[in-house]
């Protein structure tokens, strides 16, 4: 086990700096000038403050100097100074328990909602309420998730006003009910699936027969045999969408303006902010492949017919 | 953004524990090319298949000669427009109303057809390329070549997409059909190429791959006659899926304003610039979204179909 952690560990290290290899060279190869962009687009800059500010940023350095200092700078956990002269650590402290919030209430929303009625479906297999199912999530498949949220913001939020369409004064849970909701359409179709798909496969299974003949409960061994039994794929998936939602609520956050990691990448990129946007992804990168060791740790636990080597 | 919807994912490619863990069983040879074919036949008398399959052949043609559908109400040229017309309801001649530049939005929405679908379909040829090529090497040969490539696919599995492809498109000063086509490919190719991989390797030891190679048979002979033939109908099958979630990602792209340009004609387009008259002018954002939703639905639908005929393990 502690030689199967360290491997992964290990193998993390070329992901991570392929990963910022390529965004730090896409964002050194954004068109337009930072110095530029920092002074507006209208105003001239004189070349000695233009000088003065490409050395201090090391803007004059070559590619792979730059891309160096960056690397053994943030080996001793410093993210840097972005182009407006913040410290890049303080934004993602303030954008960080926002996109968490979103990732985990989506997550949370995904998974019990995609679980139960995968369940549901399996166990009425053929039944209406199966054919209902399968095409609910094949409605919400073809509508792009973006739409969903502006008909959620404006019947939820502008018609209704029931709940509040932008920003996060009003707090967790209310701010961020509508936002997950319309997130968690998004991964809810393949989880419901998965987990109906998974669980049809194991009532199939012998251990059923020897539970039904042991004279079981039907309700017990639903849950305590099959569910427990069909979970394994499906918590493979639901830990590639936390990695995936940590990083992909870029839209979201933008639609409702919630002033997460997501909106501060957005923002970053349009300003040529390149400290900010490779702290942040980098960031994201390390959340995903985290979120992705621990779930093939629980992986072993959940089912010990795999063993971690 | 398009990884992250996890439906690409069959069951045989789950990540990495399986792989790392006991030795996997070998999975099923893909079907082989005379199943494939009977398999096509008895699908062209379902209505599952039949139904998606109608709406699909519609929107390409659409896609391909929308001056042919645009002007079914008398105004079939989307660049006519009077700003005295500027974001008027739906009238007689004008069944979807006007736009905020007073252009004829059902013919502006029949035009934007063209934009998703090219991309869509080019972007999945591409990747369908890619996922062919890298794919069967990595699955054939085994070893470094293997090891190479399925690390390039961990950077790609491991990295925010979305993030990815806005700092690209960021890079390009052309935002046409064929650049934004070119950036999805780059972060879409893993999920297909794995796909293949697996694939590849299901059908790379049997018999008469073995018997071809036991007559002098060379390895691109072997590859391009025998395994490429025989591994391809997972990699086929999900290709419709792919192009759905092409679509969406090419809309959500367009619709941040990093995707195509204002003046190409396209739905992404038309809902950023919906985006802030959405509360007084409700045509312009349900229009072009509707037209979307029910192009991905109907290449999700067809895809869904097309895998459970040919995978049948995982209906």
């Amino acid at each position: 086990m502690a030689g199967y952690l360290l491997r992964r560990a290990l193998m993390m290290i070329p992901v991570l700096l392929g990963t910022t290899l390529v965004i730090y060279a896409a964002v050194y190869a954004l068109p337009g000038n930072p110095v530029q962009s920092l002074a507006g687009a209208n105003n001239v800059v004189p070349p000695s403050v233009a000088h003065a500010i490409e050395a201090k940023y090391h803007l004059d350095q070559p590619f792979f100097v730059q891309y160096w200092d960056y690397l053994s700078a943030l080996l001793h956990g410093d993210f840097g100074v972005d182009l407006n002269g913040n410290s890049v650590a303080s934004i993602i402290s303030v954008g960080w328990p926002v996109t968490v919030r979103l990732a985990l209430t989506t997550w949370v929303l995904e998974g019990v909602v995609g679980i139960a009625l995968g369940l549901l479906a399996a166990v009425r297999r053929g039944k209406t309420i199966d054919v209902a199912i399968l095409a609910g999530t094949t409605a919400v498949l073809g509508v792009p998730y973006f739409i969903t949220a502006y008909v959620a913001q404006i019947v939820l939020g502008v018609k209704l006003g029931w709940l509040p369409v932008s920003g996060v004064t009003a707090g967790w849970p209310l701010s961020y009910i509508v936002p997950a909701g319309c997130l968690a359409l998004f991964g809810l179709p393949e989880i419901s699936r998965l987990t109906r798909a998974s669980v049809l496969d194991n009532l199939r299974a012998d251990y059923v027969d020897t539970a039904v003949a042991k004279g079981l409960a039907p309700r017990r061994i639903l849950v305590r045999h099959v569910l427990r039994n069909s979970l394994i794929p499906v918590v493979s998936m639901l830990g590639v969408n936390l990695g995936y939602l940590l990083g992909g609520t870029i839209l979201i956050e933008g639609i409702f303006n919630l002033p997460g990691l997501g909106y501060q990448i957005y923002h970053g990129i349009n300003q040529h902010n390149g400290p900010l946007v490779v702290g942040i992804s980098t960031l994201l990168v390390l959340a995903f492949l985290l979120v992705n060791l621990i779930v093939d740790v629980l992986y072993g636990v959940l089912d010990p017919r795999i063993r971690l080597a | 953004m398009l990884s992250h919807r996890g439906q690409l994912e069959p069951a045989a490619s789950s990540p990495a524990p399986g792989a790392s863990a006991a030795p996997a069983a070998e999975p099923d040879p893909p079907l082989g090319v005379p199943q494939r074919f009977s398999v096509l036949r008895e699908l062209l008398h379902t209505p599952r298949f039949l139904l998606p399959g109608a709406l699909v052949v519609l929107l390409c043609l659409i896609a391909g000669f929308p001056q042919a559908f645009a002007g079914w109400f008398g105004h079939g040229d989307p660049t006519v427009c009077s700003l005295a017309d500027s974001g008027l309801g739906p009238r007689s001649g004008h069944p979807f109303g006007f736009d905020i530049q007073g252009c004829d939005l059902y013919s502006n929405v029949i035009y934007g057809t063209r934009n998703s679908i090219s991309i869509g379909l080019l972007t999945t040829a591409l990747t369908l390329l890619v996922a062919l090529v890298l794919g069967s090497l990595s699955g054939y040969c085994g070893g470094l070549v293997d090891g190479l490539i399925s690390r390039v696919m961990d950077v790609f599995f491991g990295f925010p997409t979305l993030v990815g492809m806005i700092v690209i498109l960021e890079m390009f000063t052309v935002h046409s059909v064929v650049s934004v086509s070119l950036v999805l490919t780059f972060f879409s190719w893993p999920i297909l190429t794995r796909v293949m991989r697996s694939s590849v390797l299901a059908s790379r030891n049997l018999d008469y791959v073995a018997a071809a190679r036991e007559l002098g048979s060379g390895p691109v002979r072997i590859l391009v006659r025998h395994v490429i033939p025989n591994s391809i109908t997972p990699v086929a099958v999900l290709a419709s899926l792919n192009i759905a979630s092409v679509i969406t990602a090419e809309s959500a792209l367009t619709f941040l304003g990093v995707g195509l340009q204002a003046p190409s004609i396209s739905w992404g387009v038309q809902l950023n610039t919906a985006q802030q008259y959405f509360t007084t002018h409700l045509n312009l954002l349900l229009f072009p979204a509707l037209f979307l939703s029910v192009t991905v639905l109907g290449f999700v639908l067809l895809g869904d179909c097309l895998r459970d005929a040919f995978d049948p393990e995982l209906r």
